[in-house]
C-alpha cells in the first residue's frame, strides 16, 4: 500500500559529526565507535550515523526520537541548512549536495518550505506579509502574491488577521501563520520541525487535524518531526525512530507498534493507548466476509470505536468496508489480543 | 662614573658604546649636573642600592652613549610624523575636503537663514522624527530661551556642526558595523580601534590633526568630532545585527533569501532599535566633542565657554555652559522620541 508511490526525497548513508575536525572523527565512527565514546576521546559530537530513509511523494514521514537524538539535525540536511560530513541527499533523484549556491537557493524557494518549532515569523512584518514571504523572496510583486497569501491565511483560519503583527497573535495562531507561509510557497515538500511542540494539547490536536485535513487535498510530501509518539502515530504514513543519531526502526507505524524490533521501542510504545492508535486495517482479517455481522466498520476506524460499537461485548464480528467495498472481517477477540503489548503477551505465554 | 658602567663593561660592550657616542642635545639633568660641577659622579659613587635608578633610556645612556635617550624618542616621533606629513596630506587632504565644504555650507545655511524661518524648520524636523507634540514644545521653548539671551547664533553653529558630523558618523558607522557583524575577523580588527578611540582623551587626537591640517580648515574639528562620536553607532550596529534572533535568520535562509535580502529585509529592520540607540549616543558625544573642539576653532557655544575660562568671565562661561546643557537635553529628547517610536512599532518581539 505504501510502496507504490515514488520516492521524493532520499537520504543515503548520511553522517554528521559536529566538531573542528569531523573527517578525523569520521574514520573512528566508520570503525564502529559510538556516540559517548567519540565524545570522550575526540570531543566530537556524533550527530547522525549512517541514516538511510526514503520519503515518498504525497506522504507524511514522521521522524521521532527523544531530545538530542538528532531530529533537527536530520531535517536541516534536507535543505542543506546543515552540511553533512558524508552521504547523499537525493531530491527527485538528484544529489543536492553537489548543487551550487544558486540552484540550492532555488530549491529552498520553490521545492521546499519549512515550519519551525518557535514559529520564526518575521516580527516586523504583518501576518499577511509573513504569509507571502516565500513568494516575495522569489521576486513576485506584492499585488500578485497578496491574493495567494490571503487564500492560505483564510484556509488556516486567519482570514481576518492579515493586518496584525505576529506578536499580537497567540502561539497557535502564530503557527497557523507559519503553516500558511509554507503553503503559500506552493512547494511540493514541507519540512516541519516540531511544529506543534510549543502548543498546548488542545490547540495541538486542532493543528494536527488541520494538517491532516490539508494533506487530504494537497498531497504534499511532508517531513514531520516530533518527540511525541501519539502525534507521530496520528500523522505518520511512514515512521522513522531515531536514537542517538541512528535509525532504530522505520516503517508503517501500525506495524512498528505491533512488531517493535528493539527493547527501546517496546519501552517507547508500552505506555501508548493502543485502542486509540491501532486501526482496524492493521489487525483485521483480509478476505471475503461471510456470515452474520454486528455491523460495518471502516478500515481507518481505531479499535476504541470498534469496542464502543460492540458495546463492550466480546462476541460480535464486524465487516470492514471502505466506500462500499468489503475488505475483510474483524473479531472482537482479535481486537482484545492486539490491545496487549507484545512484551506482556510473551510474558504471559 | 654612572651607575650602569659596570654592566656594559662586563658585557664587553664598552667599545660599541663609545663608538656610537653622539652629541645629542643635552638633557636638563645633564645641564644641572654640569652646573654643579661633577657632583653627579660623587653621588653615583656614594649611591647605595636604595638609590639605584631604574634602567631607563636616560640612565643607560649615561653609561653608554650609544643608547638613545628618551628625549630622542619624542624628537624621533616628531620628525617621523613631520616626515610623512606631506605624503599623508596628499592623500588625506582631498579625501576630507568634502567635510570642510559640508561644514562650511551647513554653518552658513543655519546662521544665514532668518530665525523666523529656521526655528519652524527645526520644529518641523522634530515633529518628523519624534511625532510628539511634547518634544516639539520642549524644542521651541529651549531654542526660544537660547535666542532670548542672544545665544541663538552660537547655538545654531553648534547644531550645524553636530548635524554634519552625526550624519557622517551614521553614513560610515552603520556600514562598518554591518561589516563587523558579518565577519569575526573584521570584528577582531575593528574592536581594538574603537576601544582606542573611545579611551584616548579627546585632546590627544587633536594633536596630530593640528599638524596635519591648517587650523583655519573646519575639517580639523570635523574629523576630531567624527572620530570621537562614531564609536557607539558602529558598536551598536554590530551588536544589534548579531543579536537578531537566530531562529528568524534560519527561517530567512530556509526560504532562500539572498544575503542582501536578509540584510535589508530582516537584519537591519530587527536591529533598528539598537542602531537608533547608537545614533542617540553618537549625537550626544558629538555635542561633547564640539565643545572641546572649540580649542581648535570650532565655532559655537564652546567658544563662549572657552572665553569664560580664558578671560575669567564667569558669567559668559556659565550662560554658555547652561546653553550647552539645554542643547544636550534637546538633542537627547528628540532622538529618544524617535527611538521610542521605533521601539513601539517593534514592541514585544
Ligand atoms: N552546532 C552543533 N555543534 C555541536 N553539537 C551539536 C550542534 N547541533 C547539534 N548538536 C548535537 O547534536 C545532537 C542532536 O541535536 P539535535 O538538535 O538534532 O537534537 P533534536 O533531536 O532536534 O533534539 P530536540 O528534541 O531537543 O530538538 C545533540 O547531541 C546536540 O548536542
Ligand atoms: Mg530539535
Amino acid at each position: 500500500m505504501t510502496t507504490d508511490k515514488p520516492v521524493k526525497v532520499s537520504i543515503r548513508h548520511l553522517y554528521k559529526i559536529f566538531g573542528p575536525e569531523p573527517e578525523a572523527a569520521m574514520t573512528k565512527v566508520r570503525e564502529g565507535m559510538g556516540k559517548p565514546e567519540l565524545l570522550k576521546t575526540t570531543r566530537h559530537v556524533l550527530g547522525l550515523r549512517d541514516i538511510n530513509v526514503d520519503m515518498r511523494e504525497g506522504q507524511i514521514t514522521v521522524i521521532m526520537g527523544l531530545s538530542g537524538s538528532g531530529k533537527s539535525t536530520l531535517i536541516r540536511h534536507l535543505n542543506r541548512l546543515i552540511e553533512p560530513t558524508a552521504g547523499e541527499v537525493l531530491v527527485d533523484g538528484e544529489n543536492i549536495l553537489t548543487w551550487p549556491e544558486g540552484k540550492l537557493r532555488q530549491l529552498r524557494r520553490e521545492t521546499m518550505s519549512m515550519v519551525f518549532q518557535k514559529f520564526a515569523l518575521l516580527p516586523h512584518r504583518t501576518v499577511l506579509e509573513n504569509a507571502g514571504t516565500a513568494l516575495a523572496t522569489r521576486g513576485v510583486k506584492r499585488r500578485d502574491w497578496e491574493p495567494e497569501a490571503k487564500t492560505w491565511l483564510k484556509r488556516v483560519g486567519l482570514g481576518g488577521n492579515g493586518h496584525q503583527y505576529p506578536h499580537e497573535l497567540s502561539g497557535g495562531m502564530q503557527q497557523r501563520v507559519g503553516i500558511a507561509r509554507a503553503l503559500t510557497s506552493n512547494s511540493g515538500i514541507m519540512l516541519m520541525d516540531e511544529a506543534f511542540s510549543a502548543l498546548d494539547p488542545l490547540i495541538r490536536t486542532d493543528m494536527q487535524d488541520l494538517l491532516l485535513e490539508l494533506q487530504e487535498e494537497l498531497h504534499k510530501t511532508i517531513v514531520f518531526i516530533t518527540h511525541d509518539l501519539d502525534e507521530a502515530l496520528k500523522l505518520a504514513d511512514h515512521l522513522v525512530i531515531l536514537k542517538d543519531g541512528e535509525v532504530v526502526q522505520q516503517g508503517e507505524p501500525q506495524h512498528i507498534l505491533l512488531n517493535p524490533s528493539d527493547p527501546y521501542i517496546e519501552d517507547f510504545v508500552a505506555d501508548i493507548n493502543r485502542a486509540r492508535v491501532l486501526r482496524v486495517r492493521s489487525v483485521m482479517q483480509a478476505g471475503p466476509a461471510e456470515g452474520t455481522f454486528a455491523g460495518d466498520i471502516a478500515p481507518d476506524d481505531n479499535l476504541e470505536s470498534v469496542i464502543a460499537a460492540a458495546k463492550g461485548a466480546l462476541e460480535p464480528r464486524f465487516r470492514v468496508v471502505r466506500k462500499g467495498e468489503v475488505l475483510g472481517t474483524l473479531e472482537m477477540a482479535t481486537v482484545m489480543r492486539a490491545l496487549v503489548p507484545r512484551g506482556s503477551r510473551q510474558a504471559a505465554e | 662614573m654612572a651607575t650602569y658602567d659596570g654592566f656594559f663593561d662586563s658585557l664587553g660592550l664598552r667599545d660599541w658604546c663609545d663608538a656610537g657616542a653622539q652629541d645629542g642635545p643635552m638633557s636638563m639633568a645633564d645641564l644641572l649636573a654640569r652646573a654643579q660641577g661633577g657632583s653627579t659622579e660623587a653621588a653615583a659613587d656614594a649611591g647605595s642600592l636604595w638609590d639605584l635608578p631604574f634602567p631607563s633610556l636616560d640612565a643607560l645612556a649615561a653609561s653608554c652613549p650609544a643608547i638613545p635617550r628618551s628625549r630622542d624618542l619624542t624628537v624621533g616621533l616628531e620628525t617621523g610624523f613631520l616626515g610623512i606629513r606631506d605624503a599623508l596630506r596628499v592623500v588625506v587632504d582631498p579625501v576630507t575636503q568634502p567635510l570642510s565644504w559640508m561644514l562650511r555650507e551647513m554653518l552658513w545655511v543655519m546662521t544665514a537663514t532668518p530665525w523666523w524661518l529656521m526655528i519652524p524648520i527645526l520644529l518641523l524636523i522634530t515633529w518628523a522624527v519624534g511625532r510628539s507634540w511634547k518634544v516639539v514644545g520642549l524644542v521651541a521653548l529651549f531654542i526660544g530661551l537660547l535666542a532670548f539671551v542672544d545665544h541663538y547664533q552660537a547655538a545654531m553653529e553648534t547644531l550645524a556642526i553636530i548635524f554634519v558630523c552625526a550624519f557622517i558618523c551614521v553614513l560610515f558607522g552603520v556600514p562598518i558595523g554591518i561589516a563587523m557583524s558579518r565577519s569575526d575577523r573584521m570584528q577582531n580588527f575593528v574592536t581594538p580601534i574603537l576601544d582606542m578611540l573611545q579611551t584616548l582623551p579627546p585632546f590627544v587626537y587633536l594633536i596630530p590633526l593640528i599638524f596635519l591640517f591648517s587650523v583655519t580648515e573646519p575639517k580639523l574639528y570635523g574629523i576630531a568630532v567624527i572620530l570621537y562620536a562614531i564609536v557607539p553607532v558602529v558598536r551598536l550596529t554590530n551588536l544589534g545585527i548579531r543579536l537578531v534572533d537566530k531562529d528568524v535568520i534560519e527561517a530567512a535562509d530556509a526560504f532562500g533569501m539572498t544575503k542582501t535580502q536578509k540584510l535589508f529585509g530582516v537584519q537591519i529592520p530587527l536591529a533598528l532599535p539598537n542602531i537608533m540607540a547608537g545614533v542617540n549616543q553618537t549625537i550626544m558625544m558629538s555635542l561633547a566633542m564640539v565643545v572641546i573642539a572649540s580649542m581648535v576653532a570650532a565655532p559655537g557655544l564652546g567658544i563662549l565657554v572657552l572665553r569664560g575660562i580664558r578671560n575669567l568671565e564667569l558669567g559668559t562661561g556659565l550662560v554658555a555652559g547652561f546653553g550647552i546643557v539645554l542643547l544636550a537635553i534637546l538633542l537627547d529628547r528628540v532622538t529618544k522620541a524617535a527611538l521610542a517610536r521605533i521601539d513601539a512599532s517593534a514592541s514585544n518581539r
